[in-house]
């Protein structure tokens, strides 16, 4: 078995004069679940495509299994798609649906019956044999689309935006499915998404696209709390950023000054005394204190507004002309309202240099 | 392009959706005096079909008095050899412009649909012209094109004709059904292990067959139907129906020419009555 | 094969274009310019082409042209500035087109509003009863109309047997109109019905709810929405109008003379194929104006017209 199940060398794609993916290296391991996440447009897609063989890299080249595609047309890879759209055919049943790629391999009749039904079962369809796509819900769909892929047992199942056109509710149960089923069969995912939370929850691996180019590639703890970019940073959960000058940097750490006030972090990639740069703080990660911590970062602000919203209190101050997001979890059961800060009250604004992360844009 | 030219299939991609206003629903003045309005609209078109139809039952010879309930005149029909050959050219033209139109006009939508390439926009606006210029233009234009390469007319110059009107109405309703063919189905197909061709016998076809048909209907009418550009390109042995009757007018109304026209709303009712079902059963799916 | 089909996308261009291509070339357009090279040369004794070339058949259009205003009834009210054997056949054919075109509309608008506030089960069937003469043949139902206003035809034949005096129905002015809506009254229906089909009636609400009152909420909302099918409809009903031979003819008795059946005469009864040529390339021209018209009017709006 090759050392990776797909890998991307250098690969670009221009389409007219957009350059919609641009020089990305990125490999995926065996039977890893590996996410492409960014927003629209970012380049994500094409790459997926790329790899089923829809589009052909105008630079660089895409192996399969240690091959290299080359000009190889998508019915030649072994690769199988669940598309956003789900793309089942409308005329066929959700049997025929799922026959057509073993057909296409020329496996034998009952064979391909058993294999039809094992998937079915895999997918908690079992009764739906006959029924055609439109009669099924989205949901259903889905799984069916499911099923049609992962019934030829490709080397890679590429998922465009499966779970895009369901709702929030079944959206969360087929996150955890997905996942499972993925441990159950073993077989290399490689999912695209917009939604960070998405590839959070199932990513094993996760790679951050953005203007056609990867970001980041590492695991959720480490893109979450490593990112390497500002970009990283705020399109994956929420951060504060405040701008300034990077004053000294001591081996893992760093000094920046903010607005004539200094905040030691963790020193990002690039981070020089003297370069600008923003110190990103994530808002679970602050506290909000009645007298001043021992902590470097440590300053007085005033609460400009609260918001409870149950798990947590949601809080932002303002440290001289900058506001600032505060989560406070709700670690106390109580009714009482001056436990809270209010609107206009002074506050400690504090946090670890562990918890600060210094980065240059 | 023409009087007798369904130009519009319309509605037929759309699902129908209730949005009637509760208010409409009430009855007022103006529902009062619409409802009249399209009453009436619709007598002034029914009514003289269906006063024809009555007559071609009459027994009488001449005139507008009901003198008696007959078959005769469709029975003379059907033993009037000339109808018949007039019949049967018209069947053979429509049959065949129908196949070569809908195969043409099929693979210029899959190409003008799914391709970017130089001079689009001409060819574009090409294709339109046959359905806005009058029929009369084309009729004539093509009159002087055979005079002009010499070639005889008759069933031939008439097929080709028929072809050239038909064509670019098969390619714009073939055009609207690939524009809303979902092309992630294909790459699906080919995902799945099949190659173009399977991909195209086993996916787009079968999905393409609806409009196919419905397009093929709508040629098949209109070759079926025409009169002014067969009447410049036909030839003295090739009449089609149309033509025949038209000089069968000419010559003076006859109950044959009742007869023969209800046969022909009949085939009317026929084809309509077909695409309607196919519209209504292709967008039950 | 496949593997160079799959490889240049250029190369299924032109596979899958050349069929059509070499169809609309030769057998539409190649006419097309023939007509226009035969409409400047000259007539032989027989009528029918022959050199020098010369604007002769253009010329005798604009000849004898003089400023005569006048006003006369013609099937609908007509109007007149100037005069002139060819461009009163012109104007004539011009102007009763659009007359026929706004009878047309304000006849089939009220039915398309009928029938898209029809409950569905109606409207449907109300949409097949329009399918029919839509799709019936144009001739077959003329002849019909024909037989209708005979002089002894059926409604004569009732004023009589009623002791009525027998009206002059047929061979008239007013019988071409009538000839001309009737044939053309499907063609504005049905976009009229899709468009107003499509319509949101809350829009209508929305507009009321805003202080328009109905007639601005017609005006200013229902309108430019559409408008798309109204276009339609109108160019449906006024390019065969202007063309028309077969209403001319049976309606008409060949008295009132309008473009098209003039040209047809060129090339039937009278031969004169240049001049002919002529008069069909000035046709186009109009038709042309209207086509370009209605795409201005239709962009960015979905076009109804297939």
């Amino acid at each position: 078995m090759a050392e990776y199940a797909v890998e991307l060398r250098d690969v670009t794609k221009v389409f007219g004069d957009v350059v919609a993916v641009d020089h990305v290296s990125m490999a995926v391991r065996p039977g890893e679940f590996f996410a492409m996440l960014g927003p629209s447009g970012c380049g994500k897609t094409t790459s997926l495509r790329m790899i089923a063989g829809f589009e052909r890299p105008t630079s660089g080249e895409i192996y399969i299994d240690g091959k290299p595609m080359g000009n190889t047309p998508p019915f030649r890879r072994n690769v199988n798609t669940v598309f956003q759209s789900y793309a089942l055919f409308p005329h066929l049943t959700v049997e025929q649906n799922i026959s057509f790629g073993l057909e296409m391999k020329g496996v034998p009749r009952d064979e391909i019956k058993r294999r039809v039904r094992e998937v079915l079962e895999l997918v908690r369809l079992p009764q739906m044999a006959n029924r055609y796509p439109r009669q099924m819900s989205g949901g259903q769909q889905q799984r069916v689309a499911l099923a049609r892929a992962l019934v030829n047992r490709p080397k890679v199942l590429l998922l465009d935006e499966p779970l895009g056109a369901l709702d929030a509710k079944l959206r969360k149960e087929m996150q955890i499915e997905l996942k499972n089923l993925q441990r159950e069969v073993g077989i290399t995912f490689i999912f695209v998404t917009h939604d960070q939370e998405e590839a959070l929850t199932m990513s094993d691996r996760i790679a951050v696209f953005s203007k056609g180019r990867v970001l980041q590639i590492g695991t959720p703890l480490e893109i979450y709390e490593r990112p390497a970019n500002r970009f990283v940073a705020d399109f994956i959960g929420e951060t504060n950023f405040l701008d300034g000058v990077v004053k000294e940097v001591n081996g893992e750490m760093a000094v920046i000054e903010v607005n004539g006030r200094r905040f030691v972090g963790r020193a990002g990639e690039g981070v020089r005394p003297g370069v600008r740069a923003s110190l990103s703080v994530r808002p679970e990660k602050l506290q909000l204190l009645d007298q001043p911590s021992g902590s470097p970062n440590c300053y007085e602000v005033t609460v400009s507004s609260i918001a409870y919203v149950g798990s947590d209190t949601r809080v932002i101050v303002r440290l001289g002309d900058q506001m600032i997001d505060v989560w406070e979890q709700n670690s106390i059961s109580t009714l009482d309202p001056n436990y809270f800060f209010g609107p206009g009250e002074q506050a400690w604004l504090s946090f670890p240099p562990e918890n600060g992360l210094i980065l240059v844009d | 392009m023409s009087t007798d030219t369904p130009i519009v299939l319309l509605g037929e991609r759309e699902a129908v959706r209730p949005r009637v206003r509760e208010a409409a629903q009430r009855p007022t003045l103006g529902r009062f005096v619409l409802t009249l309005i399209a009453l009436f609209t619709f007598a002034f078109l029914y009514v003289p079909i269906v006063v024809l139809v009555l007559f071609s039952f009459n027994s009488a010879r001449t005139g507008a008095v009901w003198q008696g309930f007959t078959l005769q005149w469709y029975e003379r029909l059907f033993n009037n050899p000339r109808i018949l050959d007039a019949a049967l050219n018209s069947l053979i033209v429509a049959l065949v412009s129908t196949a070569a139109s809908v195969v043409i006009g099929t693979l210029m939508a899959m190409a003008m649909e799914r391709y970017r390439f130089r001079f689009q926009s001409v060819w574009d606006g090409l294709l339109y012209m046959p359905v806005i210029i009058p029929e009369i233009v084309m009729g004539i234009s093509l009159l002087l094109f055979f005079a002009a390469i010499r070639l005889e007319r008759g069933l031939i110059t008439l097929i080709i004709s028929h072809v050239a009107f038909c064509m670019p109405f098969v390619y714009l309703t073939m055009r609207a059904r690939l524009a809303d063919f979902d092309r992630s189905l294909e790459e699906a197909a080919q995902d799945l292990g099949a190659d173009e061709w399977t991909t195209f016998r086993r996916i787009t076809l079968p999905l393409l067959m609806p409009g196919i048909v419905s397009s093929a209907l709508l040629a098949f009418t209109l070759s079926l139907d025409d009169f002014v550009i067969s009447f410049f390109v036909t030839g003295v042995g090739s009449q089609t129906l149309p033509v025949y009757i038209w000089g069968q007018i000419r010559r003076g109304i006859t109950p044959e020419i009742n007869a023969i026209s209800t046969v022909m709303l009949i085939l009317s009712f026929v084809l309509v009555s077909l695409s309607h079902a196919l519209q209504q059963r292709t967008s039950a799916r | 094969m496949m593997q160079a089909l799959r490889e240049h996308p250029s190369l299924r261009v032109a596979a899958l274009m050349a069929p059509g291509a070499f169809w609309l070339l030769l057998f539409f357009l190649a006419p097309l310019t023939i007509m226009g090279v035969i409409s400047f040369l000259s007539r032989d004794a027989q009528g029918f082409p022959t050199p020098p070339y010369t604007l002769e058949n253009y010329l005798t259009i604009v000849r004898d042209i003089r400023f005569a205003p006048s006003l006369s009834f013609e099937g609908g009210l007509h109007v007149r500035l100037f005069e002139g054997l060819y461009l009163d056949l012109l104007w004539r054919s011009i102007w009763l087109s659009l007359l026929s075109t706004l009878l047309t509309l304000l006849l089939a608008f009220p039915v398309a509003l009928f029938m898209a506030q029809l409950p569905r089960r109606y409207r449907n069937l109300a949409l097949f009863a329009v399918m029919i003469p839509f799709w019936t043949n144009f001739l077959v139902r003329t002849y019909a109309l024909q037989f209708m206003l005979r002089a002894n035809g059926p409604i004569n034949t009732l004023l009589r047997a009623l002791g009525l005096p027998p009206l002059e129905l047929i061979f008239t002015p007013t019988a071409v109109m009538i000839g001309l809506v009737y044939g053309n009254l499907p063609f504005m229906i049905l976009p009229l019905y899709t468009s107003l089909e499509k319509f949101d009636w809350t829009m209508m609400e929305a507009a009321h709810d805003l202080g328009a009152d109905t007639w601005r909420a017609f005006t200013r909302v229902m309108l430019p929405l559409i408008s798309p099918g109204l276009v339609a409809g109108s160019i449906l009903t006024f390019v065969p109008a202007i063309g028309s031979y077969i209403t001319v003819d049976l309606m008409g008795g060949g008295r009132t003379n309008l473009i098209g059946y003039s040209i047809a005469q060129q090339f039937s009864a009278s031969v004169n194929w240049p001049f002919g040529s002529a008069l069909a390339l000035v046709m186009m021209v109009i038709v042309t104006i209207a086509a370009v018209l209605y795409f201005r009017s239709a962009r960015g709006t979905q076009r109804v017209l297939i």
